[in-house]
């Protein structure tokens, strides 16, 4: 195997609850400071303390950072799972695993190589405290990996330095662990491995930031200052990003006060419930939840779209039906969102790709969520709100201004002769609202009930008619202010392929294999419902267009099947729905196994 | 009866408040609710309370969820916000609201069946809130809007109006207040125009939340022989415990506390809730004597203040937000800028 720089993929085999994910964070870290594209998967299960956790790490000089599936490296630690893990190393490849105790004969492949290193017992000799040991344990593999895998021990020592800063004790500890691993490696072994790492610059204006804390962010900065939210995975981190950022930026300097309300909710019927009250009340709000909380609010989702009050929900999508894997990836919200309660509905979605997006999206989802005063979904999912992402450095532009819909002041009022709630007077589908406390003019009984346009109750068929059929007008308007789909064509393309959200980095990796192979195809990643115009023209344009999505009926195909003009047959759904990232390799399995087509196509 | 409409000409000599409005300034479109139902009574009181106290009708938000009981605010103060919302969700709603604009006044309106089932887990955790609203539950122990099954406030042995008795205990809006933290707990009943406005008063007055259970028959569903709910039975069983007087203006009290269990409670606001008659050993300050007080007479139908405490903070003194309303601040206030986000991006390296 020729030597391979920057330019491999390793998975850490852990028991949960055991600091493992401090010292994965640690070497995720140092990789991404030595300037070397990197992606870190945390494949955790729903557990505090004991069962099987994964932690993967791609290094790809070229900025390949789906995940892999090839293991040139993994580390066993976790004996529960020693044989499912010595069988994903690739052949040729290694296992580093913990020698204190002998392997059983099963675990010993004759194509792989084994690198032990007696870490328990390095451990238990060189630290008292039973916790430490085992904490450390994870750390001295860390070490361990320095060495193999050129990490830059400087670059350890100063993010060290950083975390435990004068926690001295600790980063004592610390460090003599990595010693301790890294000293193993030099006296026994030929280091660095034939895959290793070379400093490089990829990522100077970068930054590694998961989506949650960058949506969390963008919420901040979008101007929200009412929060309600009930816990759930994989969404809570949200909440306390945004509390975090709050703290931080929302205390008024002067008085001390906050200039924010976070609201634990009893459960997110209230939660969602708080969202409508303070949007009715001028209030920026916002709820994070995932699938099983949209489940809950979807009562008052429909409350919201016919009353026409504003709504911004983050759904962090994980995967379902119930309970599912709470703590597993999947794009399976797309119906539930898109169509959330009961009668006719229909919602705005902005589906974001990585963290980046998470931040610039939160802002764009108030706007929207006032101009067409109706809910908005953020459609992220576990793999993009609780994974490191290297993303490009956030920047704010300080002209934007947040677009609050239409909302009559006291003086416009004053100057009315009558405020009607749902009577739209410019042209456009959206009336003008009211805010109580403003004048008595725009006092209004905001309803669920049957309405006519003048917001009186009604039961009259045609006048109920007229208002719905308004509402399916906003909708449509919705998609001149959506963002529009990432497009990017390739010469020689005669298929499309489709993605949304996540699926993005493992998509663009199988489209340049596609291409190598001979096959170039066409991109479009979609960014919102209602479909930006560009996607039928996408379609009208592509004869054959791959759809790749997380989830197992083709949500994504479906609704464009049904909101567009394009014929089912079409659509060729790539749909991998098994609860983790999606790998490049999932994508042309399934391409190749539809040869034969793809061939009739280039012939 | 839907098909009348109010008369639009005021006359003259009608009394104006301290803002020059009259009663009428407080009313609202016409009850649709049947003749003699106890609802509308509330809605009376609610009116003259409100009057009374000079709320300025823009400045009153009026939340309701859903039931006979929930269609009262179009009843009421035509020219305030209101939001009917969804089946049990209003204490949410309310919550979110009372969140992003504190300067307004809230007042909730809710049933038994809103309140005690469907929305059980909503107003409980309301009253945890301590959210500043006064919450009136007008309570029928019965389901009007779907003609006529038990609700869970109706007691056991009650009969329904073919005859059925309830044979699963009652919850006591009361006393699940009084056990959950409840500020301000009071119980009236629809037929008592002189005991409810002062109440709704000191309610609207209280820091926090004030519950108020009007027991409020269902003429149509509930005021048969056999029921608990009915005027005949609430008259014959009501005993009043407290007798108290809301005073606006804590100065206007002075030399005034004269007899035997008579006492003050000083509002945060300023204002006053002056009790004329306090059963002896009683102290309406006191959570655990309200509750001994009930358990002692059960069986009737204790009404008036039974418990008050101003000295609990309400949600917004909790989360230490402005004076102003959060909705309003401006965006300079919100939006940390592009200079501060470049600092940030530092800490993600």
């Amino acid at each position: 195997m020729p030597s391979r720089i920057n330019d491999f993929a390793i998975k850490l085999a852990n028991v949960n609850g055991t600091g493992s994910a401090s010292a994965n964070g640690l070497i995720m870290q140092a990789i991404f400071r030595m300037g070397v594209p990197v992606s870190g998967k945390n494949l955790f299960p729903s557990n505090i303390q004991g069962l099987p956790t994964w932690y993967e790490i791609r290094v790809n000089a070229k900025g390949y950072t789906a995940r892999a599936l090839d293991y040139d490296l993994i580390v066993a630690m976790n004996s529960q799972t020693y044989k499912k893990d010595v069988a994903e190393v690739r052949d040729g490849g290694f296992l580093l695993y913990d020698s204190s105790w002998p392997l059983d004969d099963e675990l010993i492949r004759d194509d792989i190589h084994y690198i032990g290193v007696p870490l328990a017992r390095m451990c238990n000799e060189a630290f008292g405290a039973p916790r430490e040991r085992i904490l450390m344990k994870n750390i001295a593999t860390a070490g361990a990996l320095i060495e193999l895998l050129n990490i830059d021990a400087a670059v350890v020592e100063q993010l060290l330095e950083e975390k435990y800063g004068k926690k001295k004790a600790m980063r004592e500890s610390n460090k003599k662990a990595l010693k301790l691993g890294a000293d193993y490696i030099k006296a026994n072994f030929t280091y660095p491995l034939e895959f290793h790492l070379k400093t490089m610059n990829a990522n100077d204006d970068k930054i590694l930031i998961d989506g949650n804390t960058a949506t969390a962010l963008g919420c901040v900065y979008g101007g929200a200052t009412v929060a309600a939210w009930y816990p759930i995975t994989p969404a809570t981190s949200v909440m306390d990003g945004f509390k975090e950022f709050c703290e931080q930026y929302r205390k008024d300097p002067e008085t001390g006060v906050n200039n924010f309300a976070i609201l634990q909710a009893e459960d997110e019927l209230a939660a969602i419930g708080m969202v409508i009250g303070a949007s009715w009340n001028g209030a920026r709000a916002f709820t994070s939840t995932a699938g099983p909380g949209v489940s809950l609010m979807n009562e008052l989702l429909g409350l919201a779209y016919y009353a026409e009050i504003p709504a911004v929900v983050v759904d962090v999508q994980r995967v379902g039906p119930s309970t599912g894997m709470p703590t597993r990836t999947q794009q399976g919200d797309l119906f539930e969102c898109a169509y959330a309660s009961h009668g006719d509905t229909k919602h705005i979605l902005l589906i974001p790709a990585n963290p980046n997006e998470c931040f610039q999206f939160a802002p764009k989802c108030f706007d929207l969520a006032e101009r067409f005063q109706t809910p908005v979904f953020l459609m992220s999912d576990l793999d993009i709100g609780m994974n490191d992402w290297v993303t490009p450095k956030f920047t704010w532009d300080d002209s934007y201004t947040p677009d609050r819909g239409k909302v009559l002041t006291a003086e416009q009022l004053e100057s009315l002769d009558k405020f009607y709630r749902y009577l739209p007077t410019d042209g456009t589908a959206v009336a003008a609202r009211t805010l109580p406390g403003i004048h008595s003019k725009g006092s209004f009984f905001t309803r669920g009930s049957g309405h006519d346009k003048y917001g009186v109750y009604t039961e009259t068929p045609d006048l109920y008619a007229e208002v719905m059929d308004r509402l399916l007008l906003k909708h449509k308007e919705a998609a001149g202010w959506v963002p529009a789909p990432i497009i990017e064509k390739r010469e020689g393309a005669k298929v499309g392929m489709i993605t949304i959200g996540g699926c993005d980095p493992a998509v663009r990796e199988a489209l340049d294999m596609l291409a190598d192979m001979g096959r170039p195809m066409d991109y479009m990643r979609i960014r919102a419902f209602p479909f930006h115009a560009d996607v039928e023209e996408f379609l009208a344009t592509h004869d054959y267009c791959y759809v790749v999505e997380q989830n197992r009926d083709g949500q994504l195909c479906s609704m464009l099947t049904l909101e567009t003009p394009v014929s089912k047959d079409k659509i060729k759904p790539i749909l991998i729905y098994s609860g983790f990232p999606l790998s490049a390799k999932h994508v042309i399995d399934a391409v190749t196994a539809r040869l034969e087509e793809l061939n009739a196509i280039y012939r | 009866m839907p098909s009348i409409v109010k008369p639009l000409v005021t006359h003259p000599s009608l009394v104006r408040n301290e803002l020059g409005l009259t009663i009428r300034d407080y009313e609202g479109s016409m009850s649709t609710l049947c003749a003699g139902c106890g609802h509308d009574s509330i809605t009376a009181a609610i009116i003259r309370a409100l009057w009374e106290l000079s709320v300025e009708p823009c400045m009153l938000a009026k939340l309701s969820g859903i039931g006979c009981s929930s269609k009262t605010p179009t009843y009421f103060v035509g020219g305030a916000h209101g939001f009917n919302s969804a089946h049990g969700r209003m204490p949410a709603i309310a919550t979110g609201a009372n969140a992003a604009n504190r300067t307004l006044t809230y007042l909730g309106v809710s049933g038994d069946g809103d309140s005690l089932s469907i929305g059980i887990g909503h107003l409980s955790h309301a009253i945890r809130r301590n959210l500043n609203m006064l919450y009136v539950l007008e309570n029928n122990g019965v389901y009007g809007l779907t003609k006529g099954q038990f609700s869970a406030s109706s007691d056991v042995g009650s009969k329904s109006k073919k005859g059925e008795a309830n044979k699963m205990s009652p919850i006591d809006p009361v006393q699940l207040a009084l056990t959950l933290g409840a500020t301000f707990v009071a119980r009236s009943f629809s037929g008592d125009k002189a005991q409810l406005v002062p109440i709704l008063k000191a309610g609207l007055a209280h820091r926090g939340f004030a519950l108020v259970d009007v027991i409020s028959p269902c003429v149509t569903f509930n005021d048969h022989e056999g029921s608990t709910k009915s005027y005949k039975y609430t008259r014959g069983k009501h005993h009043i415990a407290t007798e108290s007087d809301f005073v606006p203006h804590a100065n206007e009290i002075v030399g005034e506390i004269g007899p035997v269990g008579a006492t003050t409670i000083q509002m945060h606001d300023g204002s006053s809730l002056r009790f004329t008659k306090v059963p002896e050993g009683y102290d309406v300050t006191d959570r655990m004597a309200a509750m001994e007080y009930l358990r002692a007479h059960q069986g009737e139908v204790v009404t008036g203040v039974l418990f008050a405490d101003e000295s609990v903070p309400e949600m917004h003194e909790m989360n230490n937000t402005p004076a102003e309303p959060l909705g309003s601040l401006p965006f300079s206030k919100l939006c940390p800028g592009s200079g501060a986000l470049a600092e940030l991006m530092a800490d993600f390296r």
